[in-house]
């Protein structure tokens, strides 16, 4: 089954530097061990693939049921150096947002998952 | 000893809402109110108004801040910490201390003053030394830029704000205080936790990051359920309840509006995280998985189970350093073909910079309502009804940015149709104050505390 970050999880961003961070965080206690088997640094990585430049680092918080990763080289250098309209990297919380995961139908039955269907989803 | 230290923060940033410290003095019972003024630039903004006039220097916006708390501060022993000193914290007591005396209010101020953090008078002596203040980030030694530098400042961590409070002072104005000692001193000051007591100091360190940016804990830039959070108009700034064993409760003033919740304070402790195992500042080393979040009424959150160990042996240093200019322009293109257009206006621009031969070490062109916030995950936006071309240019040579500021108002007439959205004129041209993180031995830093009345 289809199911959208969005629907499993909030974000907030900030920057230090040229590293944006994002932390994840699940909107249900019982959501966060499948978040953090599906959002491997890999996997966030590729979901940025072209949109910064360095490594992807993850961190793991279960006592918040969160996960934190920092976004190496993703602000066109940071602060004040950088020319774009997200030079904090304020944003990139949504835009991992967006990630799309594809989950065994059985467990997402079983986590009483949303699902995500593009076509009749509202627009958010 | 008191059983509750009612901390309350009261300014986020500089340039952050002028009238929360006011609110937050009247809006309910608290002891200690806490301001931050500083971002990591803002030094060197403050060092370039002290060239000009050797009494500036400061975060001005808090003379008036304190004017508006100031009953609360004379009259019902509100003591008030904040780093609004900036590079100059002896000129901003000066301006309080004045503005205090012609209200009337003068008798019964007593400003501490913590000095040493400014390292920019010893640069050379200090490289000189040895201490080469490498990048943090890239490892670069500091003397391939040292011709440039604005302002250099160590971050200090509670000790001197705690003495200033030993000293009486019931307003310590601090320079580059770290954001999180500006609350952790006070708890530690009130309950005369020892400068070992790595679990207790290290929770004051999480009440303060959580805090340190004001509204952003109690409602404000809040993702979750965000259309539910009532009368932002009217959000209430956050207030932490400290106790003794280092537990504390997160919450705000009775009818104002925001929420304070599990889901608010989770979203502030993962904000601007780095290794959240190892939060370091000069007084102890934070770890943030060891926090525990339960609700604990409405508007009410209880922290506690924090641990902490012992600091590391050196000091970050915020060092600013002039990097340039920039500039950014843009133009709306409407329907239809909006992005079309966009992209052929971006090209023709491309093409005539070229053409004049200018240099530049970046440009970036977004296209605002298409991918300046996510990027290529936005999708397509094929039938957009309207997009911000937004062009920026980056280069060491100011006249280089100077005329590319010229090139972006002739394409109104000269270029793609169904454009506006030039009516402010050509871009001006910024000069680049930039960040340069570095670690310096604690030993060279010697903070210095006096008292002003």
């Amino acid at each position: 089954m289809k199911v959208r970050l969005l629907d499993l999880a909030h974000a907030r961003s900030g920057d230090k530097g040229d590293t944006a961070n994002v932390g994840v965080i699940a909107l249900q206690t019982e959501w966060f061990p499948l978040l953090e088997k599906e959002l491997t640094a890999e996997r966030v990585a590729e979901h940025f693939r072209g949109m910064i430049n360095g490594a992807v680092e993850r961190f793991v918080l279960p006592n918040l049921g969160a996960l934190n990763f920092l976004l190496h080289g993703a602000l066109d250098g940071g602060g004040t150096l950088s020319l774009k309209t997200d030079a904090q990297g304020k944003v990139y919380s949504t835009a991992l947002l967006r990630m799309i995961l594809d989950i065994p139908d059985a467990e997402a039955k079983r986590l009483a998952l949303p699902s995500f269907e593009p076509e009749n989803a509202p627009s958010r | 000893m008191k059983q509750v230290v009612r901390v309350a923060g009261g300014q986020g940033f500089w340039g952050d809402d002028i009238d929360a410290p006011r609110r937050q003095v009247e809006g309910g019972p608290v002891d200690y109110l806490m301001l931050d003024y500083l971002a990591e630039v803002t030094m060197s903004i403050l060092q370039k108004q002290k060239e000009r006039d050797p009494s500036l220097g400061y975060a001005r916006d808090f003379v008036g801040a304190m004017e508006s708390v100031l009953p609360a501060v004379t009259d019902r022993g509100v003591r008030v910490i904040a780093n609004a000193g900036g590079v100059n914290p002896p000129a901003c007591a000066e301006a309080v201390r004045a503005m205090a005396a012609k209200k009337g209010g003068g008798a019964k101020v007593r400003i501490g003053v913590v000095t040493g953090d400014d390292l920019l008078p010893r640069l050379d002596e200090l490289m000189a030394a040895g201490h080469a203040l490498d990048n943090m980030d890239t490892g670069e030694p500091l003397s391939t830029v040292r011709e440039r530098v604005l302002s250099a400042n160590a971050y200090i961590g509670s000790t001197p704000i705690v003495e200033a409070l030993s000293k009486g002072a019931n307003i310590a104005i601090t320079g580059r205080s770290t954001d999180t000692a500006l609350t952790m001193a006070p708890i530690r000051f009130e309950y005369g936790w020892k400068a070992d007591d790595w679990d207790r100091l290290a929770a004051g360190i999480v009440a303060g990051h959580i805090i340190e940016c004001g509204a952003q804990c109690s409602g404000g830039n809040c993702l979750y359920e965000w259309q539910s959070i009532p009368d932002l108009a009217n959000v209430g700034y956050p207030i932490v309840e400290a106790a003794a064993d280092g537990s504390f409760v997160v919450t705000k003033h009775p009818n104002t509006g925001g929420r304070v919740s599990i889901q608010t304070v989770k979203e502030q402790l993962v904000y601007e995280m780095g290794d959240p195992h190892s939060y370091i500042t000069p007084d102890v080393v934070a770890d943030f998985a060891t926090i525990q979040l339960s609700g604990d009424g409405e508007n009410r959150v209880r922290v506690s189970g924090i641990k902490g160990r012992p600091p590391t042996d050196k000091l970050k240093v915020s060092i600013a350093y002039k990097a340039g200019y920039k500039a950014v322009g843009s133009l709306v293109y409407a329907w239809p073909d909006a992005i079309e257009k966009s992209k052929a206006a971006d090209g023709i621009l491309r093409a005539r910079l070229q053409r004049l031969g200018l240099q530049f070490e970046k440009i970036l062109t977004e296209f605002v309502g298409v991918d300046s916030t996510h990027g290529r995950l936005a999708g397509d936006h094929a039938d957009a009804p309207e997009v911000q071309l937004r062009f920026g240019v980056r280069s060491n040579d100011r006249a280089a940015v100077e005329r590319f500021t010229r090139e972006i108002a002739p394409l109104v007439l000269n270029g793609p149709p169904s454009v506006t959205g030039f009516a402010g004129g050509r871009p001006k041209v910024e000069e680049i104050v930039a960040y340069w993180p570095a670690l310096i031995d604690k030993g060279v830093v010697k903070t210095k505390v006096e008292i002003v009345s």
